[in-house]
């Protein structure tokens, strides 16, 4: 053998040697966070921040938090990334998506990684409206998060202007109807310069009619998931009530009103109530340039609003090491201190009751009553509406209300449509 | 040099690009159409062979024909007319004019932003009262128009998004074009006593021809090929008003995560475009060239 042979090859076994020699420092454990954003206001910082955080408390494990956009965005995100074989270990995702997750075997049950009775204690010390979401077949797939129900904001000057009580919010549907058409101002040749009353129609139109739905009695799925009722009298008449704020009473804005930009026209005096989640309140709170109110929904045979936002998942594809490591991540941003400054800088619900009584939050409420509105809310709040292949009914069921809305459709023919659409596809998970 | 060897020396010369050609063009196209022909395997359900049943569910799907249907307008009043726009930029830009630089990058900037941004700028355009084009039409018309969110109106206001997007970047080909022209042609046509308008009908415009059939096969592909602006101004709505054929395969492919029905949508996608592709060659391949 030639020396410099002798040479590469002596090299090459001392490189292997020391591939082979286990490290001595402790092993970090690494954790690929996707979270979506889809309220205003700065949540990438605040998630960085919070991460940071972590990590200085949490020297073993590191958290990478990766934005993946809208809710929609971050499921299309992660189980493609799933296929791909390049799946994050943590992901904040919506509640209502648990029975697409569980049908495409993605994520672990809280309960096999959260075995101590510490762990159950801490499971158990959620708002149970928000756990109606995360749990089904005896099982927790989901840890609440950010979390909402909708609520209602108002223009107190505007209601003065009305000569409304800028105090009282209307807390029935006759009475919202009423003082949205006092609301609603038409200047001389007749056309509209501010609408009485908001409810956005795109992004999440299931979602804001649920709450509509609701407040009829009007239950829209089974609990676990396998049949929906969209052709039961209750529904059709939310459905009824929201077209007729529109063409009959004409208060609220004609076509589909969108999501996004909804908070921009209540800032821009376009309309005098909004529907939206609680989770714009901060948004609101700082871009708002006139006093404003936060109600719950009103109520027609009953108060009534669903739940909704994001919960944690766990997935499988990730080691034991990085499922305990991501417990500990989702345990630590639950504490009450935690969940209580999340609540205070996004406005969404803290999470635990015992967050509700953390100094912190006391005083927020205190200085500033509307955030414990939607907490208020939360004994009327009724789970979002969930089934199997969640993504096909939402958009089926949205299709139809927005084809209702629009005018080619009646509210009768819409949600007899969608509930035939809706049986077919559900038809296979009975 | 041995035969064999300048053969085996040729084909080593073509492996980089048939290697990258293969992985990023048939090897997707042909594994679509296998998929295609197979049910969506789901966590515990394996995948299976259904044959033509995706096809049939297809002719059964009345989003698929909406999305089908709203194309077609979608091409129809999209491609003639961001065509024509970018020639009469490009001659416009091409002539002696004062800050001729400028104009020229002011009509590309559409080409070069991020579509997405570009598509939220759009979204406030169209926003009912406050939006731009309303802050100019309300005091003319006196009613708020809401764009995106009639049934009416919407697809054809992706559609101007669209021809304004698109327009510029045609432009650039014309652009390039006119600049090949030799000069002596358009000189002999002035000795002969020719006007502009009998100049560009009978010189200039059949020489444009060959960019014209290149720019219009673009146009066509684009033009079945878009998703971005859907996605972010009205997701595919309201009621299906705007969705398009790619829209559509990519909420059954990645929001249903439906990946069977997804791959036979795609293989009609493709089918589509083959025989747009194919017959604008054949057909017009042959009058382009001028003779």
């Amino acid at each position: 053998m030639s020396r410099l042979l002798k040479h590469a090859l002596g090299q090459a076994m001392l490189m292997a040697a020391l591939a082979l020699t286990p490290l001595p420092a402790k092993a970090v454990t690494e954790l690929q966070f996707y979270y979506p954003v889809s309220i205003g206001g700065p949540i990438t910082k605040l998630i960085d921040a919070l991460a940071a955080d972590f990590e200085k408390a949490n020297p073993d494990i590191k958290v990478k938090p990766i934005y993946s956009g809208s809710y929609a965005d971050t499921i299309t995100k992660v189980l493609t990334a799933i296929k791909g074989g390049d799946a994050p270990q943590l992901s904040v995702i919506l509640s209502t998506d648990m029975f697409t997750l569980i049908d495409e075997d993605a994520i672990v049950p809280f309960d096999d990684i959260a075995k101590s009775a510490e762990d159950k204690a801490w499971i158990n010390g959620f708002f149970p409206a928000f756990m109606a979401n995360s749990q089904t077949g005896g099982k927790t797939w989901g840890i609440p998060f950010q979390r909402s129900t909708i609520v209602m904001y108002w223009n107190k000057d505007a209601f003065k202007a009305a000569g409304l009580d800028p105090e009282k919010a209307p807390a029935t549907w006759a009475e919202l109807a009423d003082y949205a058409a006092k609301l609603t101002k038409r200047d001389a040749a007749g056309n509209v310069t501010q609408w009485g009353l908001e409810i956005p129609s795109s992004g999440f139109t299931y979602w804001l009619f649920q709450g509509l739905a609701s407040e009829n009695n009007g239950v829209l799925a089974n609990p676990a998931g396998t049949e929906t009722y969209f052709d039961k009298p209750e529904v059709i008449g939310a459905l009824q009530y929201w077209m007729d704020l529109v063409q009959k009473h004409k208060v609220h804005p004609p076509g589909i009103v969108e999501w996004g930009t909804t908070p921009k026209d209540f800032f821009e005096r376009k309309t005098a109530i909004i529907w939206t989640t609680t989770g714009n309140l901060t948004n609101v709170k700082t871009n708002a340039s006139f006093p404003f109110g936060v109600g719950m929904l009103p109520a027609e045979k009953r108060r009534g609003s669903p739940t909704g936002g994001g919960n944690f998942y766990v997935f499988k594809k990730s080691t034991p090491a990085q499922q305990a490591a991501a417990l500990t991540f989702i345990k630590w941003v639950t504490q009450p201190e935690r969940a209580a400054q999340w609540g205070i800088d996004t406005g969404y619900v803290a999470v635990r009751p015992e967050a509700w009584d953390t100094p912190a939050l006391k005083a927020y409420v205190a200085s500033f009553p509307p955030a414990a509105v939607a907490r208020d809310q939360l004994q009327y709040a009724v789970a979002e509406f969930a089934t199997h292949d969640n993504q096909r009914v939402m958009q089926l069921f949205s299709d139809n209300l927005q084809a209702a809305l629009t005018g080619t459709k009646t509210a009768e023919q819409a949600m007899k449509d969608a509930q035939r659409d809706a049986e077919r596809i559900l038809k296979a998970f009975r | 040099m041995h035969r064999a060897s300048v053969h085996i020396y040729g084909w080593l010369l073509l492996l980089p690009a048939a290697v990258l050609l293969a992985a990023f063009t048939h090897y997707p196209a042909i594994a679509t159409l296998v998929h295609s022909l197979y049910s969506t395997p789901r966590g515990n359900r394996p995948e299976r062979y259904v044959g033509l049943d995706h096809f049939a569910d297809m002719l059964e799907d009345p989003i698929f024909w909406q999305s089908f249907h709203n194309n077609i307008i979608f091409a129809l009043g999209t491609i003639p007319a961001s065509i024509a726009l970018a020639l009469l930029m490009a001659l416009w830009v091409n002539g002696k004019i004062a800050g001729r630089g400028a104009l020229r990058m002011s009509y590309f900037t559409p080409t070069v932003l991020p579509m997405i941004a570009v598509a939220n700028i759009w979204l406030f355009f169209y926003t009912p009262d406050y939006g731009l084009l309303d802050q100019f039409l309300k005091p003319l018309t006196g009613t708020a128009h809401n764009w995106l969110g009639t049934r009416s109106t919407a697809l054809g206001a992706l559609m101007a998004v669209t021809v304004w997007k698109e327009a510029g970047f045609f432009m650039i080909f014309y652009l390039a074009a006119l600049q090949q022209i030799p000069p002596n042609l358009i000189e002999a046509a002035a000795l002969e006593g020719a006007d502009r308008v009998t100049i560009f009908r009978r010189v200039t415009f059949p020489l444009l021809m060959p960019t014209t059939l290149f720019v219009l096969v673009n146009a066509v592909i684009n033009s079945f090929r878009l998703v971005d602006h859907v996605v972010v101004m009205t997701r595919g709505g309201p009621d299906n008003a705007t969705s398009l054929l790619l829209f559509y395969i990519y909420q059954v492919a990645f929001r249903y995560l439906d990946t069977g029905y997804g791959a036979a949508l795609t293989v009609v996608l493709l089918a589509i475009l083959a025989v747009l592709a194919l017959g604008q060659f054949f057909t017009l391949d042959r009058r382009v060239h001028y003779r």
